[in-house]
Order: structure tokens, then C-alpha cells, then sequence
């Protein structure tokens, strides 16, 4: 099954050796792709993962930009401390009377705060633990997973056993326990958090390391003498960089979560420091007097995980072939959003009913001549 | 309320009292529940032993029934064409193929990759993989397959059609007895049940030769040997005297001695039923084994078709005649002249050792898998020299360890016992450092092109790789390097920036052996460089090989199971079973004139691509085989 389109047919056949129609085929090879050209071809092309990304750089650059950071000022004259007299019962004046923001878009607390502002600095708060867990967690998770996989023997079983350690403690114990242990800091909450939540990466490192290392051109580079911090940081992590990536997205994800809930049982983020879980945790009560309080924060966490794993679906469809789809089988905005029968459906009405199978256009993966082995159907040959 | 407020509110003491009031009361419920538990699994156990040692099986009733036909086609190709909607656009596999195929006839269908034979193949049993729409018709029998409801072709499928697969191993599920998948045969079908079904199973294995089948089918696949799977294999296909056998590559994973013995099977079973055989090989030499006619395909066409004899010796197309021209050739038939010159000549060349040693020396070299603490000789007592631009050949079945030698000499195992003298050096007994620098003088190529270059360095960085790892030149001249090297292996030098997933597998093992060559290495092994490329690609792969040598004159140590690529390139030859070395000498010596029985097995069982001929060789094995007392299934 190699790729060649109809029209170079007549030259292949002029040519009766295989050998010479597959060096006029790489002569003719337009632009070449490398595969991080390919996977982000493929991530831009997944409706849901480019809204996510879009959604979650405007929340991004909303949150840090607003209030602004440290000493930097923001667009918005209100801060998250300042009380002020209670207008209109705190009631929220985005699109009220013909204004877009008003005074107090997401209304004010019951001492007069800003909710827009305090929501805000939250989301920075929530923001910063969840990139900062996501990258600590990661680099933890691909050292120990790495030198675990390639040097195996005692190393291994001291680094597998350890990340065990970690494993059979409950999460959420463990990070309530560090968490108390910091009390209140936002950057050191986060660095613990990150030393709790690296175990799943680890282990999946250390998978990929291990099929890695069975590669050939793997047992090519011990041969010709390189040495193992070459082989590691230029053969295998950069191909296990599929996994690396996507579950590093999905750790952000719980880690927003991981927070959030912290700080709703009070061992997160705490007073004077807000984050959007434990604004939720605050004004909870309030859910049925003042329900603006509770439900923005809770909105803004919706937003920011969801989006995060919309991005990490987006990441693991184009870095695992096994994941290439195309044509109507691509996923778009419903399918993502769990809504796949409804649209196939109605595609399915309009086409009129009992297709045969097999016709074109309901392909379901592609597979390039080169990895065969991603191919379910077809066999593996050794010749 | 957060937890902290709860936490505090807790009255210790309180809990405390509590616990203490409550005495502790022994209960039998769960010991009963577990106890239960026991005693079903128990008797699961002790029944189904009883039911299999007990039950008196009625006589088996097996046996190969002739195949009607009811038109004179088993099996008919009209205009098929398939075409795969893939990311970068539409893929033509099949560019309308028509033939036909008789009733116990055998038609192969020889081409390379990309041919579209398997393609063609799998329209037969509807096992086109999703993405494909097939166009044209293929009647089985005067029914039309392409037209049918999936539920009918259920029906034929393992009825009146069934395939035989390459890999016997993956065939096979792992987790079932092979008595479950040989009733089941039966059973989806409603020829036989229960007992009827295990009884006839029985039979079945009993007539494609496997021994004790009584004992032997309440087994699990990975206890048969690979040869015994493939016959379970062929058991499961011919279990309903189908009209029609898809045999995709059915000897492509075996040994050469294996697929002898396959190939024998098949034979017999299809004279037996008069079933017809749709044969998909690359391996011209099956073909003359078995084919009556062959059509060969090439980029999705038919370019070819007619009875063996003609196509394997006055091919038409120019396609075929290279295909033929490109397959290496084993002389093995010798005179008794020409064998006692050999001998004479053998006898009179003295193996001296060259004045600045040899490049690579193994001395009762005994090698060992480690595994959990305990090792396993794999290879023991081999000895071999090899000079400067020389090609020592190391030839032997799957598990003769001789990809086990290779891996030692690149340092990928550690050496159990003897001596590895690299340029004199013994390579076990230097200190890391030094063993360090002598990767230098070795380059490698593996088997799989598909894994044996990193995809995510562009082939300019692949092939400097060496020069990198060893602080060689400066990033003008390691270009300027890989450019030249990429002119020796007859690639556009533009392709330096290309990644590896651009190339097809004869590039980017042509890539590999640049990679090799980038330090000038004094020894050079490749481990199977050819077995995963067509023919016609091998052929310009082992071409361009023996050119780098006699430029490069670099030793090397050459790890094949094929003996005709031997034949074309070593000098000297070393046959291998079972990590014992069987007969070590120069090539004619071996090739021509082989004392051991084991090499003379080896060599008998290789097929030639000529009928005549291959008949007679088929004869003179069945000859060879019994004059050493083995048995001939």
C-alpha cells in the first residue's frame, strides 16, 4: 500500500523494478515533514483541542491581565481586598441596563468586594498551581520513569518501589498533609503538589522507555558507543514525547482539580489568599442568597479542566498513529462533546440507508506503508 | 464547614470509650462464604478432570472429502479494483485485476510490496480493512462475494473459503486449548458438536501429522512448535473440505526445513480434496514448489499470467524477467568431479593468519541470556577468524543463535566464557574506556528497516550520528561526510533533510549501511541487512554491499537464514543449530561439497525457482531425509 496518486501510474509502469519507481517517488517528494510537523498539522485540525486552546489562553491572559500581577497593574481599578458599599444587593451588572461590565460584573460579596476581582486573582492562584504541578510533576515523572526504564536492575526496583510508596497513600491525604506543612503559600503548595502527583507519569515513562529500548536503532547506538545520557535525552525521550506531552496536559487537568478540591476542604489555598476552589468553599453557603458567589468560580474550574482535557485529547489523537482518523470520522465539535450518534445519524438519513460496506468515505484510520505494525489488519512480515 | 472545624469538634476520648464497650464477637458468615467458594472450584476441578479422563470418545470419522464444485471456477477476478481513502488522499492498491483459479488448482500470486497481491486476496473473505471501496466482482464458485449481505459470507467463511495466515503464532488465540478453536470450527458451521467435534478434531490433527494428537490438542498454541502451529493452522482451514484456501505468505515465518515440510502438507491435502489454493508469496521458489500457474502483480496490475513453466522460464514481461533475474541464485547441485576439487582445494588452502592479525577473532566463544539471576548458554564453542575483506556468512534456523554471535561483537552482550579479539584485542577483558573507542572500528546494520533508524532525526543527523558520539570533524565536515556517503549508497544528497517515515525500506537500509560506513569501520556486521526487503530491492541492497566492501575492505561478519544471499557474497561460511557450531569452511566448501547432515538438510530443503528442477530437489530430499533415518512428515 504505497501512497502514489493516479496519475504517475503510466511512469511506474515504464519502470519494471521497485527499487527505481521508490527512488522516483522520493525524487518527486514535495515540502518533507518532520514528525513534530505532522503531529501539530494533525492538533490544528482537531476542532475541540484549538477552541480549548483558544478558550484557555483568553482565560489565561483574562485573569493575569485584569487585576494584573504583583506590581504589575491591571485594566481593572478594583483589587480583591477593597470593600465598598453594596450596590443592588451585590447583584451582578454584566448586561444589566445596556452596559457590557458595569461597576461590578460578578456582583460583590456580602462586605462589598469586587467578586470580579477576587474571582480573578483565584483563577491566577489556580493557574499557577496547576502549570506549576504540571511541570513539576512531569519532570519528576520522566527522571525517575527514564533512568528506571533504561538501567533497569537495582536502580529500577529502588525507584519502582519508591514511586509504589507514593502510589499506595491516598492522594488526597498526602497533599492535605504537605499542604498544612506550607500553610497558605501559593508557589509552595504547588511544588508539593507536584511532588505527589508524578507516580502515573513515571510509570508510563518507564513503559515507553522499556519498548524503546528493544528499537533497533537504540541497540544501533550502544554499538557504535554512545552514552546512556545521549541515548536517553536523544532517542528515546524525544519519541516518548507523545506520552510525555499528553499526560502532562491531563495532569494539569487534575491538578486544577486536586486544588480545588484542597481548598474546599480548607487545606489548599488559604485566607487572605484566594483560589477558585476555595472561593467556591467560601461561599457555598451563600449558593442559594447570593448564588453569583458560588457560581462563577465553580464555572471558571469547568472551563479551565475541560478545556485542558479537550487539549489533551486533541495531543493524543495526533501523536498516537493508532489514533489517525480521517474524512467524516475526524472528530469534530459533537462528536467531542459526546454527541457523535446524533450527527452520524442524520449524515447517515441524508445518504439514504443500506450502503454497502466498504464505500468510500468511511475510513476510519489511514496507515502509512511505513508503520505497518499500526495497522491492525494487516500482518507483520518477516521475510 | 471544612474539614478542619470537623476535626476539631471530634471528642477523642469519647471515641475511645466506645471502641472499648464493644467486645469483639467472632462470626462464622464469612469462613462459610469462603468456604463455599472452595468446594465449587474443587469440584470445577476434580469434574473436569474426571469428564476428560473418563469420556469415551466415539471413533473419529475424519477424513478429507473431495470438493464439488458446481461451475468449472473455483474462483474468479473480474475487473476488482480497491481503493484506500487514507489522510494525504485516495490510494489505488488494486488497478482492476482480473484471473481465475480452478478447481484443485494451485494459482500464485507473486509481486512485492505495494503490489496489491494481499489486497486482492483479502476481497475474497470481505477482510478489506475499513477505509477500502472495492469495485469489480470476485465469484466464488459462480456466487458473488462482493454483492453479499455480511451474514451470508459468515456462512462461507471457514465453509466453503477459508485462509491459511502468515504468522501461525498470532493466528492462533494464545488463551484457548487448540481443541476449542478446532471444535469451534465445526461447531459455528454445525457439522459436529461436543464430543462428535473433539472427536473429529482429532482426526484432523492426526492428518496434518501432528503426533499424540489424543493428548496434544487439549494444549495451548505456545506449546506447539512454530512448523506445528502452522499445520494446526492448516487444520483449522481445510476443517470443512472448503472449495477454496487463501494461503497469505504461509511459509514466510518458518525455517527453510519447516517450510519444506508445510509446503509438502499442503500439497498432499490439496491433491487429497481437489480444493483450490490461492497462493500470495514473494518467494519464487515456493512457487515452483507449488504453483500451476502464476500471476504476477506489480504496483496493482496484473502484468502477467500463464502456467508456472513459462513464467518462471521464458517470462514476457520485463517486469518478471527482472523479478527473476533479481533473485539470488544457490548452486548446490555439484558433480562428483567438481566436489572432489573442491576438497582437493579446500584441503590445499591453508588459513593463515595475515600479518597484522585478523580483524575479528572469536575463540571458544560461549555466550548467556541472563534472566533473573540464572543464565542460559545460548551459544557455545564457536570459533571463527575473520581477515581484513572478508565475509564470514553465519547461516542457521531461527534460534541457532547466530543474531545472538552478532549482538556480542557489538557489545549488546556480555561475553560468558572464551575469548572475542577485536584487531587483537580481547574485547571482555578491556576496560570500559578502551572498549569505548574500539565501537569505533565497528559498524552495524540490523533487520528491520522500519525500527533501525531514529524517526525523529532527519537522515543528514542519522547518518552522522557515529561522528557525533566519537568527537569526529566539525558540522561542515560531518555534512560534507554524509553527503559523500550518501552518494556511495546511491541516494539524491537532498534527502539530508528528510526524516526517516519518507523513505521505503531499501532507502533506509541503504541509510543504515552509510550510518555503518560514516567512520570507516574495519568491521562492519549485519544482521539480517536484506530479510525484511522485496527481491528486486535486496538485489540493489547486496549489490551496493559488495561494492562498499571491495571500496571499504572492511571485515564482516554477515547474519542470514537464506543461502543463496550467502552464496552470492561470503567468502567464508559458518552453519549454526541450536548455538552449536555444525560445519565451518570456505563457501564452495560448504555450499557444494557439506559433509554434516544437517547442512545437507539445510541445503535440500531450499527451493529453486525452476519447477523441473525444484521436483527433483523435492524428490532428492524425501531421499536424503530418509537415508538419515528421519522421518518425511
Amino acid at each position: 500500500m504505497s501512497e502514489q496518486t493516479p496519475n504517475t501510474s503510466q511512469t511506474e509502469q515504464d519502470m519494471a523494478d521497485l527499487a527505481e519507481v521508490e527512488d522516483a517517488k522520493l525524487q518527486a517528494k514535495g515540502v518533507s515533514l518532520s514528525q513534530s510537523q505532522l503531529v501539530r498539522r494533525r492538533f490544528f485540525a482537531h476542532k475541540p483541542a484549538v477552541i480549548s486552546l483558544i478558550l484557555l489562553a483568553f482565560l489565561t491572559v483574562l485573569a493575569f491581565s485584569s487585576i494584573g500581577y504583583g506590581i504589575i497593574p491591571g485594566w481593572w481599578d478594583k483589587t480583591f481586598t477593597a470593600t465598598g458599599p453594596v450596590l443592588n444587593g451585590g447583584q451582578p451588572t454584566m448586561f444589566q441596563d445596556g452596559q457590557i461590565l458595569g461597576e461590578h460584573p460578578f456582583g460583590q460579596t456580602q462586605m462589598g468586594q469586587d467578586f470580579f476581582a477576587q474571582a480573578m486573582y483565584g483563577m491566577q492562584q489556580s493557574l499557577i498551581i496547576a502549570f506549576v504541578v504540571g511541570i513539576v510533576s512531569t519532570m519528576i515523572g520522566v527522571v525517575v520513569g527514564a533512568a528506571a526504564g533504561f538501567f533497569r536492575g537495582w536502580i529500577e526496583s529502588l525507584l519502582m518501589r519508591a514511586t509504589d510508596m507514593v502510589i499506595v497513600v491516598p492522594l488526597l491525604v498526602l497533599a492535605a498533609i504537605l499542604g498544612q506543612m506550607v500553610a497558605g503559600n501559593v508557589w509552595a503548595l504547588a511544588l508539593v503538589l507536584g511532588c505527589v502527583t508524578w507516580t502515573g507519569l513515571a510509570r508510563l515513562v518507564r513503559a515507553e522507555i522499556l519498548s524503546l529500548r528493544e528499537k533497533e536503532y537504540v541497540s544501533a547506538a550502544i554499538a557504535m558507543g554512545a552514552s546512556p545520557t545521549r541515548i536517553i535525552l536523544k532517542h528515546m525521550l524525544p519519541n516518548s514525547v507523545g506520552v510525555i506531552i499528553v499526560n502532562a496536559t491531563f495532569s494539569i487537568a487534575a491538578a486544577i482539580l486536586l486544588e480545588s478540591t484542597l481548598s474546599f476542604l480548607g487545606l489548599g489555598v488559604q485566607l487572605p489568599e484566594v483560589s477558585l476552589g476555595s472561593l467556591v468553599d467560601y461561599y457555598q453557603g451563600a449558593s442559594t442568597t447570593r448564588p453569583w458567589l458560588f457560581w462563577f468560580p465553580g464555572l471558571f474550574i469547568i472551563a479551565i479542566a475541560l478545556s485542558v482535557n479537550f487539549i489533551g485529547d486533541g495531543l493524543r489523537d495526533a501523536y498516537d498513529p493508532r489514533q489517525k482518523r480521517v474524512g467524516d470520522r475526524r472528530p469534530g465539535l459533537l462528536q467531542a462533546m459526546g454527541l457523535r450518534g446524533i450527527n452520524r445519524r442524520g449524515k447517515d438519513r441524508t445518504q439514504g440507508a443500506g450502503e454497502a460496506p466498504g464505500q468510500p468515505g468511511q475510513a476510519t484510520h489511514v496507515v502509512s506503508a511505513a508503520e505497518p505494525k499500526s495497522n491492525p489488519l494487516r500482518q507483520w512480515r518477516k521475510k | 464547614m471544612s474539614l478542619m472545624t470537623i476535626l476539631a469538634e471530634i471528642d477523642y476520648e469519647e471515641l475511645l470509650e466506645d471502641a472499648e464497650g464493644q467486645e469483639f464477637i467472632f462470626s462464622w458468615e464469612p469462613l462459610i462464604i469462603l468456604g463455599i467458594a472452595l468446594v465449587i472450584i474443587l469440584v470445577y476441578l476434580i469434574a473436569s478432570r474426571l469428564l476428560r479422563s473418563k469420556k469415551e470418545l466415539p471413533p473419529g470419522e475424519f477424513h478429507l472429502e473431495k470438493a464439488e464444485f458446481e461451475t468449472d471456477k473455483a474462483l474468479q477476478f473480474q475487473d476488482v479494483k480497491v481503493t484506500f481513502a487514507t489522510e494525504f488522499g485516495t490510494v489505488d492498491a488494486v488497478r482492476g485485476v482480473s484471473f481465475d483459479v480452478g478447481p484443485g488448482e494451485v494459482v500464485a500470486v507473486v509481486g512485492e510490496s505495494g503490489s496489491g497481491k494481499s489486497v486482492t486476496s483479502s476481497t475474497t473473505m470481505g477482510l478489506t480493512a475499513e477505509n477500502a471501496s472495492i469495485s469489480g466482482e470476485v465469484f466464488l464458485d459462480g456466487k458473488n462475494i462482493t454483492q453479499m449481505m455480511p451474514g451470508a459470507l459468515r456462512g462461507l467463511r471457514g465453509n466453503e473459503i477459508s485462509m491459511v495466515f502468515q504468522e501461525p503464532m498470532t493466528a492462533l488465540n494464545p488463551v484457548l486449548k487448540v481443541s476449542d478453536q478446532l471444535t469451534e470450527v465445526f461447531q459455528i458451521h454445525g457439522k459436529a458438536f461436543g464430543a462428535e467435534a473433539l472427536a473429529k478434531s482429532i482426526e484432523l490433527l492426526r492428518s496434518v501429522g501432528i503426533p499424540d494428537p489424543e493428548n496434544r490438542i487439549h494444549e495451548y498454541p505456545h506449546q506447539f512448535s512454530g512448523g506445528q502451529r502452522q499445520r494446526i493452522v492448516i487444520a483449522l482451514a481445510v476443517a470443512n473440505n472448503p472449495k477454496v484456501i487463501i494461503a497469505d505468505e504461509p511459509t514466510t515465518a518458518l525455517d527453510v526445513t519447516v517450510q519444506a515440510e508445510i509446503l509438502d502438507l499442503m500439497r498432499r491435502l490439496k491433491d487429497e480434496s481437489n480444493t483450490a489454493i490461492l497462493l500470495i508469496t514473494h518467494n519464487m521458489g515456493v512457487v515452483a514448489d507449488m504453483a500451476d500457474r502464476v500471476v504476477v502483480m506489480f504496483q496493482g496490475e496484473v502484468v502477467e499470467q500463464g502456467p508456472v513453466k513459462q513464467i518462471l522460464r521464458s517470462p514476457q514481461h520485463p517486469y518478471t524477467q527482472r523479478l527473476l533475474d533479481a533473485m539470488p541464485e544457490l548452486r548446490s547441485e555439484t558433480s562428483a568431479e567438481e566436489q572432489t576439487h573442491i576438497h582437493a582445494e579446500s584441503a590445499a588452502y591453508e588459513d593463515t593468519e595475515p600479518e597484522d592479525g585478523y580483524a575479528l577473532q572469536g575463540k571458544d566463544l560461549a555466550l548467556a541470556y541472563k534472566f533473573r539471576g540464572r543464565s542460559n548458554r545460548v551459544v557455545e564453542g564457536v570459533n571463527f577468524a575473520v581477515k581484513r575483506g572478508e565475509i564470514l556468512g553465519l547461516v542457521g534456523e531461527s534460534g541457532s543463535g547466530k543474531s545472538t554471535i552478532a549482538k556480542a561483537v557489538l557489545g549488546l552482550l556480555e561475553v560468558d566464557d572464551g575469548e572475542l579479539l577485536i584487531r587483537g584485542k580481547n574485547l571482555p577483558a578491556l576496560p570500559r574506556q578502551e572498549r569505548r573507542a574500539l565501537r569505533r572500528e565497528i559498524g552495524v546494520v540490523f533487520q528491520d528497516p522500519a525500527a533501525s533508524l531514529d524517526p525523529r532525526f532527519p537522515i543528514g543527523d542519522v547518518i552522522t550520528e557515529p561522528m557525533v558520539v566519537h568527537k569526529v570533524g566539525t558540522a561542515k565536515e560531518r555534512a560534507a561526510r554524509a553527503k559523500e556517503l550518501l552518494d556511495a549508497v546511491k541516494l539524491p544528497t537532498d534527502v539530508i533533510n528528510r526524516y526517516p517515515h519518507e523513505l521505503s525500506g531499501g532507502q533506509r537500509q541503504r541509510i543504515s549501511i552509510a550510518r555503518a560506513m560514516s567512520l570507516s569501520p574495519s568491521i562492519l556486521i549485519a544482521d539480517e541487512p536484506t530479510s525484511a526487503l522485496d527481491v528486486s530491492v535486496q538485489a540493489r541492497v547486496l549489490e551496493m554491499f559488495a561494492e562498499l566492501q571491495q571500496q571499504f575492505e572492511f571485515a564482516c561478519l554477515f547474519v542470514t537464514h537464506d543461502l543463496a544471499v550467502v552464496d552470492q557474497l561470503a567468502d567464508q561460511i559458518m552453519v549454526l543449530e541450536k548455538g552449536r557450531m555444525v560445519e565451518y569452511g570456505r563457501k564452495d566448501q560448504i555450499l557444494r561439497a557439506p559433509q554434516e547432515d544437517y547442512t545437507k538438510r539445510l541445503l535440500a530443503a531450499a527451493p529453486v525457482p525452476d519447477p523441473d528442477l525444484q521436483a527433483k530437489r523435492r524428490q532428492a530430499r524425501r531421499e536424503l531425509l530418509a537415508a538419515q533415518g528421519l522421518s518425511l512428515d
